[in-house]
């Protein structure tokens, strides 16, 4: 009777545990949006920050956000996909990749923070390129380079070798297989991936804090990428931390809430679609 | 024909040297940044002794640069927040992987989605304005300090735990468990002695890359730290990490100086810090590799 008992209290245990940590995630959204609902309106979403009196927007800080994601995403895609293609096709066991894969590994566990004083040295001091949003975003890829390394090898991994066999029966050479066959079969997979790798660079603040910079241009929308162009994430960190204006606790409570929000729409709208897509497509017949 | 394949295979040949190129530019960032960030840190000790900064917790730039409080708060930081969301994350993830009912699961699973979505100052923003105020009424002090810190991490890295340790708890064989079910043994019987074991490399791998998602964090534990540079006398007065001494006093500091150069060198030792426990993760799964 006694090891039922026992079963039973783990089995309580578990479920109380899981309970938590969804209690914890609810508590948090719920926290996050009702103290930040009554803030969102659209002169904060789009209107422009001030740095003395109450009233200040968050509009050019939201359009740096995606600028400078899109910017990095530019940069690190088509290295992060090269590396990809290389590990997932080309590379054979031996101590060329496996210092890929190492390099991969520990550029992925490099603190956001250190890579932000690497990019502060590089980019800013030695090209000379100051805080400006091409200095983040070239920071900011970095970050998103050993992700997409990953996403690529395993979307890529995820083909049947069937399918490569077949066109290299055809006569296709490698190149050609890979554009032609296991590129477009595998490019489901890699919009998730990406969205995911895009999703976490929404909300990166550590890294862009020195090479992106803390203030906004005057103008909104500002393309110029040699301009300071500071986040909605770390004004939220700013306004918390240094701010002089009136109204911090607002602008902090609004801003959260709207990047949170902006992280969710983003996942819904690319991630979770592409996902079900993709989960129906290999159910379907893909495998 | 000759010639329409000689331009094919031309194609092939560079296409092969793009990627290969690419693969090769991932290592040369990472040595980059490693060289970058080294040599910066070193210059620090053209000025200061290493025994001052890395044993003495006098922090009173340009006078005295003993750093150990920093080392300190950041190890500490660390093991609070594997005590808060070690277990937590474990049991979840045991829950997920094997007690869990098949519609559970799949509502649970965006969770987990959810909490990676939350950026690091959000959480950061919530030690603020939840946590702080809560230990300031109901501990004592002056809320800021290691608790908060080591619980906003402690929660930050379950998406971590949970999902690395689930994946190497469906790892498992489903022979070793069904051989256990056989022998008569209950489910917690089953996966204590069983399971857990089999999985304990997997397990060991999620707790340290959950250490190192902690110690790297800076701009929530910057929020709820308290930044002030003393050596911590009790889980709620203030002090600081490296992360959250980096991310306060970079903008501060000419670039060059060595208040400069001596955060950068802070930059290094989380770097070796991070890398060392990459390469642990390596040596437990090879481990496990070895031992079927």
């Amino acid at each position: 009777m006694n090891k039922y008992l026992a079963d039973r209290l783990a089995t309580a245990c578990f479920w109380a545990a899981a309970a938590v940590i969804t209690g914890i995630l609810l508590f948090f959204l719920t926290h996050i949006f009702w103290r930040g609902a009554p803030v969102l309106s659209l002169a904060f979403v789009l209107g422009t920050p001030r740095e003395m009196t109450a009233g200040g927007g968050v509009g050019p800080q939201l359009f740096n956000t995606f600028y400078i994601l899109v910017l990095s995403l530019l940069f690190s895609l088509p290295i992060g996909v090269g590396a990809g293609i290389y590990l997932a096709e080309y590379a054979r066991p031996g101590p060329l990749t496996n210092l890929i894969r190492l390099s991969t590994e520990c550029l992925a566990s490099v603190p956001s923070i250190v890579l932000g004083l690497f990019g502060a040295v590089v980019f800013v001091w030695y090209l000379g390129l100051g805080f400006c949003i091409l200095a983040g975003a070239a920071a900011l890829a970095l970050l998103n380079l050993p992700v997409l390394v990953r996403v690529t090898e395993e979307a890529l991994r995820a083909i049947p070798v069937s399918y490569r066999e077949a066109s290299l029966a055809l006569g296709a050479t490698k190149w050609q297989t890979i554009r032609r066959v296991v590129l477009p079969s595998a490019l489901l997979g890699m919009v998730t991936g990406v969205s995911l790798v895009a999703g976490r660079a929404l909300g990166e603040s550590a890294i862009l804090i020195y090479t992106a910079g803390l203030s906004v241009s005057r103008y909104f929308p500002d393309f110029d990428p040699f301009v300071a162009g500071e986040t909605l994430a770390v004004h939220l960190w700013y306004v918390n931390a240094q701010s002089l204006v009136p109204d911090a606790t607002r602008i902090a409570d609004g801003s959260a809430a709207l990047l949170v929000l902006v992280v969710l729409v983003f996942n819904l709208c690319i991630g979770i679609p592409s996902r079900i897509l993709q989960r129906r497509l290999l159910g379907g017949g893909g495998k | 024909m000759t010639r329409i394949r000689h331009s094919v295979l031309w194609y092939d040949r560079f296409f092969r040297y793009v990627f290969v190129a690419s693969a090769a530019l991932v290592s040369l960032i990472i040595l980059a940044v490693v060289f970058f960030v080294a040599r910066q840190g070193f210059l620090t000790f053209t000025v200061v002794s290493p025994w001052e900064f890395l044993f003495t917790t006098n922090w009173n730039p340009p006078a005295n640069y003993g750093a150990f409080t920093f080392i300190f708060g950041s190890f500490a930081v660390t093991v609070l927040a594997i005590c808060f969301g070690g277990p937590l994350g474990l049991a979840g993830a045991i829950f997920l992987a094997k007690v869990a009912p098949e519609w559970v699961r799949e509502s649970l699973r965006p969770a987990t989605d959810l909490f990676v979505g939350i950026p690091s100052v959000v959480y950061g923003w919530i030690g603020l304005t939840v946590f702080v105020p809560f230990v300031r009424e109901h501990v004592n002090g002056a809320g800021f300090g290691l608790l908060v810190a080591g619980i906003i991490l402690g929660i930050m890295i379950l998406p971590t735990v949970i999902s690395v340790s689930e994946d190497s708890l469906r790892a498992v064989s489903p022979a070793l468990e069904e051989a256990s079910y056989g022998l008569g043994a209950t489910r917690w019987q089953t996966l204590s002695r069983v399971v857990l074991p089999a999985a304990a490399p997997g397990l060991v791998t999620a707790v340290i890359l959950g250490m190192a998602r902690a110690i790297g964090e800076a701009m929530a534990v910057q929020m709820v730290i308290g930044n002030s540079p003393q050596f911590p006398r009790s889980l709620v007065t203030p002090t600081a990490t490296l992360t959250s001494e980096i991310v306060l006093e970079m903008g501060n500091t000419p670039f060059g100086s060595t208040w400069n150069n001596a955060l950068f060198f802070m930059a290094f030792t989380l770097l070796v810090l991070s890398l060392a426990m990459i390469l642990v993760v390596r040596l437990v799964v090879r481990h496990r590799g070895a031992t079927p």
